[in-house]
C-alpha cells in the first residue's frame, strides 16, 4: 500500500511541504522522485496535521511545485550494517561510493542511536598510548573517551589526527579487533584523499571505514554524516566486539549545516545564529563514545573542529568543549615557529586521565609529574609576559631559569617528528629531565620522596650534550638549528 | 496507590488525539481535555509528556522521549494530574532519569541502551521493608508527622510522614513487619468521616515547593572540608550558592568534592544534561569511598539523577525539579539534604530550546523573559526550615554554571547572582596552572559571613574571624601588587611588599590549592584548617618584624620557612593536628637563627 503524493506545495532551502498527507510518521524516511526519473531521499522533520514537511537531503534544486512525487517508506533512516563495511567508502548518507556494491546487511540501525543508559556505562580507564609525548604525559588519551582537537585552518590537526590514529595502541587491541571509522564532513577532497594515503601507507586501510561528505556535496547529508559513522562504530564496537577509533573532521562545518537547516525551516536563532539546540544536537553525537558494561568494544572519539578566527569562545567550540572529555587545542604561534604538534599545553586537557594513569597504567609518578609540567610551564608564560616588558636580561634569576625551562620544554617535549613514536617511559624521563630545569624548591606539586627518586642532576648539560649528537645526527631533520638567544 | 490519589477529583481519564509533531513538542487541536502542567502519555508507545501551553486553537505539549515515529492521529491520554514524584523508601542508593524513572530497572528491561516508552515504576513495588509503625489506633496525627519508619539504607532511616493536606484519627494499624511500598501501614478518619490509607509512598508535583512550617535562620554552615569554602567563602545550611565556571575549570569536580565531604546527611547528585561518563564516575566512585561519620559507602547516602546530555531534552528540564522534590521530602523527615545541579546552564538551556520550539518571543540571548523567574523558584525552595511535623531539616542548592564562551555576563550567570548568595567564581587561569579548586578569590563572595561568623567563633575559635579577614587581606595586596609586578618586575619593591608577595604565595599554594586525590588533603577538618591559617599568620607576623628591622627579605626567604609551611597540607595528617604547634616553635627557633645571623 505505498501512496505517491504527487507535487509539493512549497518549496524553501532544503525543505519542501506536502499537503494532504496521511500517515506520516515524525522522522521518517522518504523518497522523492523526480520526472526525470532522479531519486532523492528525505526525512520528515515537522508534522502539522496533514502538512508534511521534508528536508531532502541531496538538495531541492530542480525540484518545482509538479514535477514531484513523494512516497513514504515507513521507517527512520537506517544504515545497512555488517562486517563487510571495514575497507569501504560511503558517502555522507551511508550509500557505498567506491564502486565495490551494496553491502548485504547483517542488520540495519537506526542512525540517530539510542542513548546508552547511564548506568551501563563502563568507566573508561585504560589509557591509549599515542606515541606523542604531550598528549601521552599531558593530555593523556583513554580509551571510550571523546578528545576533540580544536584547530584553526592551516595548523597540522589532519597530519596530528592521522599520527595518533597510526601509533595508537590500545590495550587489549590487534590486528583483528582494532578498526577505524573516519568520517569527512564539508572537507576539501584533498584533504580526504590525504587521510586515505596515509592510512593506506600505514596498511591499515582494510580496517578503516570511510564515510565522506566533501565540501561541494549536499550540506543536508552533512548532518547524516557523522550519525552514520557513529552507527558503524558502534556496530563494530558493540556487535562485533573491536576497538574502534572515530576521527570526525569538520565538525564547524558539520554546526553551520545544521545552522543552515535550521534557519531554513525557520527556527529561532540562538548565538551567532546558530541554532539553540546545538548543545543537545552535538551531545547526541558525542555522547555515542563510550564503553558499555558486558561488551567487549569501545568507542574513542577524535573530533577535530577549526575555530574560526580562532576564538576558543566561538560557539563551536565553546559547545564542544562542555560535552567532550577535554580537549586538544592546537595554537598559531607554537605553529608557526615550526612546532609539531604545535598544543597549546595549557588549555588543554584531559578529563579522564586522572583514573586511567598512574601506577596501575603508566607509571607511578606520572601525575605529579604531569601537574607540575603544568603549573611550571604556566609560569613560563608569566615570565615571558614579563620579558616582553621589561626586557629578558632584567629578570629574576629564578624568572631565567623559567624561560629556559620554556624553551626546552617547547623544543625537546612538544617537537617530535611526524614519524616519531615515543615510549610512555621516555616521554615521562623527558619531563623529568625539563623540571630538573628547575631548582627543587619550585616543584611544590610533587612529594618529596618523588622528587628525589626521580630529580635529575645537571639536566642543562644533558639537554646541551643531546643537541650536539642531534646535530650531528644527520637522519633526524625534525632539529633545526639552534642559536642559543640567553 | 495511597489514598490522595484515589480521591482526587479528577481521575477519569481523557483522551485526544496528536495533531503536529516538532521535535519534543506535540500539538492536539481543538480540545479541552488537558489541564496546563498535566502529565499525559502519547502515542502508541505511551511517552510520557506534559502540557505547557494551551490556547483556544490547540494544546502544547512537550515529550519527555525521543519522538521518532509518532503519527498524527495516534493517541494522547491524560493522567488527570500534574507530574509527580513518587516518594518512599528505595530512593536512595539508587539512580534516576530525569522523570524519575529508575535507571537500574530500565537497564534490566531493555539493556545498555534506553528503548523508548520504557516504562519502571520509580520504586521498587516488590521489596520488603522492615516497618517499625510508630503510632497507636485513636492516635491523632496531624500532616508531617511520623507514622512509621524503615531503615533505607545502612546509614538512613526512612521516614514516612502523613502527607501535606491530610490529617484525623488512626482507625486502623497494622503490626510492624515487613511490608512492601504500596501496602496500607495506618488508616486515618478525618473529620469530615473520609478514610485515608496510609502507604509507604506518597506523591507530589515536582514543580511545587512542599509545605513547611516556618523558616528558620542560616546560621550553621555546610562543612565542606574545602579551605577555599570553609574559611573564604562558606554556604550555610539551607542557602544557595552558584559555581559558575567555563569548560576545564573543575566544576564538577567541586561538585563532587562537596557531595563527597560535606556534612549533610543526604546527597542528591542532578546530572542535568552532563557528561554520561562523568556520572558512570559517580557511581563508582561512591561505591569505593567510605562516608567520614558512618564508615559506610557513600553511595549509603546519595541519590543520582542522571539525565545525560544525550537523553531527551524536556526530561532534562524536569531533572531539577524532580531532584529538588526527593530533597524537600528527605529535609521533611528531618535531614539536612544538599543538592549538587550540574549543570543549572544545561536546564536553562532545554528551557530555551523548547521556547524555541513554541516560537516564543526571546529575551537575552534567545533564552525565554521567564528565565529569571524559573531560576528564582528554583533556588527559593533551598532553606533551613522547621518541617510540619516540628522537625528541623534543610536543603542546601549548590548550582554549577556553564557560562558561554567563560563570560560571567551571560544571562544564566547573571541571573543566578541575583539569587544565591554564594558566588564560587572558577577562573581559567588559575585551571590552566592546575590551581584547584580554582575558586578566584578575588571575584568570589559570600554573603553569609554576618549569619555563621557566631557559629565559627563558637565552635571553631575565636580568632577564626579575625584570621580570615587578614587571609583576605593578604590575598588582596597581592592582587594589586601584581599589577605593578606585571609592569616592572618584582625586584624593584621594597622588602615589606615583597614579603605580602611571599606571603601570599603561602596562602595561595599552601592553603587555598588543595589536592583532591591526596587521602590528608582531599577533606580538611575545620580545625586543621584553623590552625593552617594561624601558622601562616604567625610566620608573617615574625617575617614582617624582621622586615621592618631592615633584614634583607632574601635570608628569610632562603631559610626554606616559606616552603616548609606550604607543606603542611601534606605533612601533617589529619590526625596529627597537634604537630602543627610544633610549627611555631620552629618558625620562631628559625628567626631567632636568622636575627644572630
Amino acid at each position: 500500500m505505498i501512496i505517491n503524493y504527487v507535487g509539493v506545495s512549497e518549496i524553501s532551502g532544503s525543505l519542501i511541504v506536502l499537503e494532504g498527507v496521511k500517515d506520516a510518521s515524525y522522522d521518517e524516511l522518504v523518497e522523492v522522485r523526480l520526472d526525470s526519473g532522479v531519486k532523492r531521499q528525505g526525512r520528515i522533520v515537522q508534522i502539522d496535521g496533514e502538512r508534511v514537511v521534508v528536508q531532502v537531503f541531496e538538495g531541492t534544486s530542480s525540484i518545482s511545485l509538479s514535477n514531484t512525487s513523494v512516497h513514504l517508506t515507513g521507517r527512520p533512516l537506517e544504515l545497512p550494517l555488517s562486517s563487510e563495511i571495514l575497507g569501504r567508502v560511503f558517502s555522507g548518507s551511508g550509500k557505498p561510493i567506491d564502486g565495490l556494491g551494496k553491502i548485504f546487511p547483517k542488520k540495519k540501525m537506526d542512525i540517530n542511536g539510542v542513548p546508552i543508559n547511564p548506568i551501563s556505562r563502563l568507566y573508561p580507564r585504560n589509557y591509549i598510548n599515542t606515541g606523542i609525548s604531550t598528549i601521552d604525559t599531558l593530555i593523556t588519551l583513554i580509551r571510550g573517551q571523546k578528545l576533540p582537537i580544536f584547530s584553526g585552518s592551516g595548523m597540522k590537526h589532519n597530519e596530528l589526527a592521522v599520527q595518533i590514529a597510526r601509533q595508537a595502541k590500545i590495550q587489549g587491541a590487534d590486528e583483528s579487533n582494532f578498526a577505524i571509522v573516519f568520517a569527512a564532513m564539508g572537507v576539501k577532497n584533498d584533504v580526504a584523499e590525504y587521510f586515505k594515503r596515509k592510512f593506506d601507507e600505514s596498511g591499515v586501510l582494510q580496517r578503516v571505514v570511510m564515510f565522506l561528505n566533501l565540501s561541494n556535496d549536499p550540506i543536508i547529508e552533512r548532518i547524516l554524516t557523522p550519525r552514520c559513522a557513529l552507527t558503524a562504530a558502534e556496530y563494530l564496537a558493540f556487535e562485533l566486539d573491536m576497538h574502534v577509533l572515530v576521527i570526525m573532521t569538520d565538525m564547524t562545518s558539520y554546526a553551520e549545516a545544521l545552522r543552515e537547516f535550521s534557519s531554513s525551516k525557520g527556527e529561532i536563532p540562538g548565538r551567532k545564529g546558530f541554532p539553540g539546540y546545538l548543545y543537545s544536537d552535538l551531545a547526541s553525537l558525542y555522547e555515542r563514545a563510550g564503553m558499555v558494561k558486558g561488551k567487549k568494544g569501545s568507542v574513542t572519539q577524535i573530533p577535530i573542529l577549526t575555530m574560526p578566527n580562532d576564538d576558543i569562545t566561538h560557539p563551536v567550540p565553546d559547545l564542544t568543549g562542555y560535552i567532550t572529555e577535554g580537549q586538544i587545542v592546537l595554537d598559531r604561534s607554537l605553529s608557526s615557529q615550526g612546532y609539531y604538534p604545535p598544543i597549546s599545553v595549557l588549555p588543554s586537557l584531559s578529563r579522564l586521565m586522572k583514573d586511567g594513569i598512574g601506577e596501575e597504567y603508566t607509571r607511578d609518578d606520572h601525575s605529579d609529574l604531569a601537574n607540575q609540567l603544568f603549573s611550571s610551564y604556566a609560569k613560563v608564560m608569566d615570565a615571558r609576559a614579563l620579558a616582553s616588558v621589561i626586557g629578558e636580561d632584567d629578570l629574576s634569576d629564578i624568572d631565567k631559569k623559567y624561560m629556559k625551562f620554556g624553551k626546552y620544554f617547547e623544543k625537546k617535549f612538544l617537537n617530535q617528528g611526524i614519524n616519531e613514536n615515543r615510549s610512555i617511559e621516555e616521554s615521562l624521563d623527558l619531563g623529568w629531565k625539563l623540571l630538573s630545569l628547575l631548582p627543587r624548591e619550585e616543584l611544590s606539586r610533587i612529594d618529596d620522596k618523588i622528587i628525589n627518586q626521580r630529580y635529575v642532576e645537571g639536566s642543562e648539560e644533558i639537554f646541551k650534550q643531546d643537541q650536539k649528537i642531534n646535530l650531528l645526527d644527520e637522519n633526524d631533520s625534525s632539529e633545526d638549528d639552534e642559536d642559543d638567544q640567553d | 496507590m495511597s489514598s490522595i490519589m484515589r480521591h482526587s477529583p479528577f481521575n477519569m481519564e481523557k483522551k485526544d488525539y496528536i495533531y503536529g509533531i516538532n521535535g519534543p513538542v506535540v500539538t492536539v487541536k481543538n480540545t479541552k481535555s488537558f489541564s496546563m502542567m498535566e502529565m499525559v502519555y502519547v502515542g502508541n508507545q505511551q511517552l510520557v509528556g506534559e502540557v505547557i501551553g494551551i490556547s483556544e486553537e490547540s494544546t502544547i505539549i512537550q515529550v519527555y522521549e525521543e519522538t521518532t515515529g509518532l503519527k498524527p492521529g495516534q493517541q494522547v491520554v491524560g493522567t488527570g494530574g500534574p507530574m509527580k514524584a513518587c516518594l518512599g523508601p528505595g530512593i536512595v542508593d539508587r539512580i534516576f532519569d530525569g522523570i524519575e524513572r529508575p535507571l537500574k530497572a530500565i537497564e534490566a528491561k531493555s539493556g545498555p541502551f534506553i528503548a523508548r516508552g520504557c516504562s519502571a515504576a520509580s520504586l521498587d513495588q516488590e521489596l520488603l521493608w522492615d516497618v517499625t509503625v510508630q503510632v497507636k489506633q485513636g492516635d491523632l496525627l496531624s500532616e508531617g508527622q511520623i507514622y512509621a519508619s524503615c531503615p533505607e539504607t545502612s546509614i538512613i532511616t526512612h521516614k514516612c510522614i502523613v502527607p501535606p493536606g491530610v490529617s484525623g484519627k488512626v482507625i486502623k494499624v497494622s503490626s510492624n513487619g515487613k511490608y512492601k511500598v504500596n501496602d496500607a501501614i495506618v488508616s486515618l478518619e478525618d473529620s469530615k468521616g473520609r478514610i485515608h490509607d496510609l502507604t509507604l509512598c506518597q506523591y507530589w508535583p515536582i514543580r511545587i515547593p512542599r509545605k513547611i512550617k516556618k523558616r528558620l535562620d542560616l546560621k550553621i554552615p555546610l562543612i565542606t572540608g574545602q579551605r577555599v569554602i570553609d574559611t573564604l567563602f562558606p554556604v550555610a545550611k539551607g542557602g544557595a550558592a552558584a559555581v559558575p565556571g567555563g569548560f576545564g575549570t573543575g566544576k564538577t569536580m567541586t561538585q563532587h568534592q562537596i557531595a563527597k565531604w560535606c556534612d549533610a546527611d543526604i546527597i542528591v547528585y542532578i546530572g542535568c544534561g552532563e557528561r554520561g561518563n562523568e556520572m558512570s564516575q559517580v557511581v563508582d566512585e561512591f561505591e569505593k569511598l567510605v562516608d567520614p561519620k558512618s564508615g559506610k559507602p557513600m553511595t549509603q547516602r546519595t541519590v543520582l539523577i542522571a539525565n545525560t546530555s544525550n537523553m531527551p531534552v524536556a526530561a532534562r528540564e524536569a531533572s531539577i525539579y524532580t531532584g529538588i522534590t526527593l530533597a524537600e521530602y528527605y529535609r521533611d523527615m528531618g535531614y539536612h539534604v544538599a543538592i549538587m545541579a550540574d549543570s543549572t546552564s544545561r536546564w536553562a538551556e532545554a528551557l530555551r530550546e523548547i521556547s524555541g520550539r513554541l516560537e516564543e518571543m526571546p529575551a537575552e540571548e534567545g533564552f525565554p523573559s521567564y528565565l529569571p523567574s524559573r531560576l528564582s523558584q528554583f533556588y527559593e525552595r533551598a532553606g533551613r526550615v522547621e518541617t510540619l511535623g516540628g522537625n528541623e531539616g534543610s536543603v542546601t542548592i549548590i548550582g554549577a554554571v556553564s557560562p558561554q564562551g567563560s563570560d560571567f555576563s551571560e544571562p544564566v550567570t547573571q541571573n543566578t547572582k541575583r539569587f544565591t548568595r554564594c558566588f564560587w567564581a572558577l577562573d581559567k587561569a588559575l585551571a590552566y596552572s592546575r590551581h584547584y579548586p580554582a575558586i578566584n578569590w578575588m571575584s568570589s563572595y559570600s554573603e553569609y559571613f554576618s549569619d555563621l561568623d557566631p557559629w565559627f567563633l563558637k565552635n571553631v575559635g575565636e580568632s577564626f574571624v579575625r584570621y580570615r579577614k587578614k587571609i583576605s587581606t593578604i590575598l588582596y595586596e597581592e592582587d594589586k601588587l601584581m599589577e605593578i609586578v606585571k609592569l616592572v618586575g618584582s625586584d624593584v619593591l621594597p622588602d615589606d611588599q615583597k614579603l605580602i608577595i611571599e606571603v601570599a604565595k603561602v596562602i595561595r599554594t599552601g592553603f587555598l590549592q588543595q589536592n583532591a586525590f591526596h587521602k590528608d588533603d582531599t577533606f580538611v577538618p575545620l580545625e586543621k584548617q584553623y590552625k593552617m591559617m594561624k601558622v601562616i599568620l604567625y610566620l608573617y607576623k615574625k617575617a614582617k618584624q624582621l622586615v621592618s628591622a631592615s633584614i634583607p627579605i632574601s635570608r628569610i626567604t632562603n631559610s626554606g620557612l616559606f616552603e616548609k609551611v606550604i607543606k603542611i597540607k601534606y605533612d601533617v595528617g589529619n590526625e596529627e593536628m597537634d604537630k602543627l604547634e610544633g610549627y611555631i616553635k620552629d618558625i620562631d627557633l628559625e628567626i631567632d637563627k636568622i636575627i644572630k645571623g
